[in-house]
């Protein structure tokens, strides 16, 4: 059973409905459907990826889309209230940092429960963002900017979203892979008490993982904005944070952490854009893509509990 | 004897001149009246959320007319969530001085339909808006969602006459949502009387933008040929639109939706071609017809859940033919004027 590890199963899950969806559905294996299917996970894929750093690390970033949203709707409003563009994202950045520093700050040193500090964190972004500073749910990127021409980019007919993704991919993956700091991410998730012992800087660690998670969020929300031509922060109430966190977990990246990396995200990425993709082309209801969605979740997480069972060295250090 | 009979005449006159006079300068009975019976009373606005042009539209019309009868005009902001949305209502029942007027826009046919009763039944007058419910309103004041489905239908019709393909995709809202079930009712029943008209798929936006865009890009891969996409609502119709025009598709796809008929949101979406229909929901119209009604029952004497009333507004299709100066309204200088 060892062989059949979730990351596997899950794979084999996306090869089946793609090589079902290929020879039953029309029009499926068409460079534009495949490229359509890409492109509508590039996104939710940059999102994942931030989320899988810090969930090897034995945390997790509830608040991801809205810093998403609303740190694009904050820069976007700065640039219609006449901000030159360097200042406004400079700020927009500064903001992006400071929220992410402050999430890492909460649970390195603070020692509260990162899924707290993040929903805390997540709905204050939001709260603070949409009362204070936006009047609109939705806000306009100017005209002439240049998101506008990030949007209408395709290279060789691909949207950048898709160039944007796979390049950050291969920096997380450098970065868990290759970097000694990407190397302690792993063991300071698999128990971050031996690894502090060991002398690892658990502390300023966490620190840089909430920053790179919530520095993802910008750019997704940067992409989703180019293309859209707006943002609009009602995204912070779908479902979107399930779907990401659904991405990394049924992809194969513990949420007991210290397991899994960007492979594990681009497969779960790719079982959810070719379900997406294939309920679609088959029209299923709306109420029923849910069901099965969720249904498809939890099947892989039962599975991932009754395959890799809790190791109970490391179970009584806390999850989150 | 005829001075006599001409002073007599004159004193008549006279007298008669004395009695009219108080008649003459009494005033109007009518402003002490209304201000007797609207002076301090209460309307709170409940809409599904503060944050889209048609809830900061009717705000800023109710806000300036409440004010000017000497009443006191709030809005509560669910934030889009239903349960929020309940909570306000909840409030604002057992609020002390309670509310004399509620205006509410529902998420959906039923989710507020016993607390609505409630606060009837404590002598609140309820006003529907927008979204129509399973729930006697003393009105429902907004669009006839089955009509205004059909202008829809009819403009994808005029858009797919002889040479197109005649196939015509929906991005439909929710499945649930009144707006989205009645609009899908109206669009159908036109296409019946059109058999030639086929449509080709009917995904679900579920409001959402990123989802519209994502949907409209599989459903065009399937179908490049569609000569008109219906999108349930503006709101995420620039995703619809955001796919359309990434397969290079604008101006062969029509786009056609609805929307609140804000400038920057419909008339300048039209301009520029992102939008080739918008059937607006008459923001004025509607508001005014809020504003009416508010006025009639506070005055009525009726107690609420007496009678109900459906108060449709005439709603047409706007292209960037027909758009007239007028056909769109601007948020921001509606704001100014409330003092907003």
């Amino acid at each position: 059973m060892g062989a059949l590890n979730q990351e596997r199963i899950v794979l084999l899950i996306a090869v089946a409905i793609f090589v079902v969806a290929a020879l039953a559905l029309p029009d499926f294996l068409t460079p534009g459907n495949l490229i359509a299917i890409v492109r509508s996970i590039s996104v939710l894929g940059i999102l994942a990826l931030g989320m899988g750093v810090v969930v090897i690390g034995r945390g997790i970033d509830l608040s991801m889309v809205a810093v998403m949203a609303m740190s694009v709707a904050w820069y976007l409003h700065l640039l219609n209230d006449g901000m030159a563009d360097a200042a406004a994202l400079g700020l927009t950045l500064a903001g992006v940092v400071a929220v992410g520093l402050a999430n890492g700050f909460l649970v390195a040193y603070a020692e509260v429960p990162a899924i707290f500090v993040t929903l805390a964190s997540g709905s204050f972004v939001f709260g603070f963002v949409r009362s204070q500073v936006i009047s609109q749910d939705a806000v306009p990127v100017p005209l002439g900017h240049w998101m506008m021409d990030l949007g209408a980019l395709r290279p060789g007919g691909i949207p950048a979203d898709v160039y944007v993704f796979a390049l950050m991919a291969l920096a997380v993956w450098l970065f868990l892979r290759f970097t000694k700091w990407g190397r302690y991410v792993y063991f300071a998730g698999d128990n971050p008490v031996a690894a502090r012992n060991a002398g690892i800087p658990v502390r300023p660690m966490l620190l840089l993982r909430y920053v790179l998670s919530a520095l993802a969020a910008f750019a997704a929300g940067l992409l989703t904005a180019a293309s859209l031509q707006s943002i609009n922060s009602r995204v912070v109430n779908s479902t979107l944070l399930y779907d990401i966190v659904m991405v990394a977990v049924i992809g194969g990246i513990g949420l007991s952490g210290g397991k899994g990396g960007v492979r594990n995200v681009l497969i779960g990425a790719a079982l959810i854009g070719l379900m997406l993709n294939a309920m679609t082309i088959l029209q299923i209801p709306q109420l029923f893509q849910n069901l099965i969605k969720s249904g498809v979740l939890l099947a892989a997480i039962v599975v991932d509990g009754l395959l890799n069972p809790r190791d109970e060295q490391t179970a009584q250090q806390g999850d989150i | 004897m005829k001075v006599m009979k001409t002073l007599a005449l004159v004193a008549a006159a006279a007298l008669a001149l004395g009695s009219a006079a108080p008649v003459l300068a009494d005033s109007d009975p009518g402003p002490a009246d209304y201000a007797a019976k609207l002076q301090g009373k209460r309307v709170i606005l409940i809409p599904l959320s503060m944050g889209f042009d048609l809830a900061q539209g009717w705000s800023a019309i109710l806000k300036r007319e409440v004010a000017a009868f000497g009443g006191v005009f709030e809005t509560r902001d669910p934030n889009w969530s239903t349960e929020a949305g309940a909570q306000a209502i909840t409030d604002a029942i057992n609020a002390e001085p309670r509310p004399d007027v509620l205006v509410v826009m529902a998420p959906d046919l039923n989710s507020y339909s016993k607390l609505l009763k409630k606060a009837q039944e404590k002598g609140i007058y309820v006003l529907l808006i927008d979204n129509p419910a399973n729930f006697a309103a003393d009105a429902y004041l907004g669009s006839d969602w089955t009509n205004l489905g059909a202008l829809e239908a009819q403009a994808a019709v005029s858009f797919c006459g002889e040479g197109t393909s005649k196939k015509v995709g929906l991005v439909q809202g929710d499945e649930v949502n009144a707006t989205s079930l009645y609009q899908y009712e109206g669009i159908m029943k036109v296409f019946a009387e059109h058999p030639d008209i086929q449509v080709a798929a009917k995904p679900v936006s579920n409001w959402d933008p990123t989802t519209a865009r994502t949907v409209t890009a599989t459903m065009l891969q399937q179908n490049p040929d569609l000569c008109a996409i219906i999108d349930f609502w503006d709101g995420d119709a620039t995703g619809t639109a955001a796919a359309i025009r990434e397969a290079g598709l604008t101006g062969k796809v029509k786009l056609i939706t609805t929307g609140g008929g804000e400038k920057t949101a419909d008339c300048d979406t039209l301009q520029n071609g992102t939008y080739d229909a918008v059937v607006t929901t008459e923001l004025y119209i509607e508001s005014y017809n809020m504003v009416a009604m508010i006025k009639y029952l506070l005055q009525s004497g009726i107690a609420p859940g007496t009678a109900s009333a459906r108060i449709y507004t005439l709603e047409q299709v706007t292209t960037k033919e027909n758009m007239r100066p007028d056909s769109c309204w601007d948020l921001k200088a509606l704001q100014a004027l409330a003092g907003e």
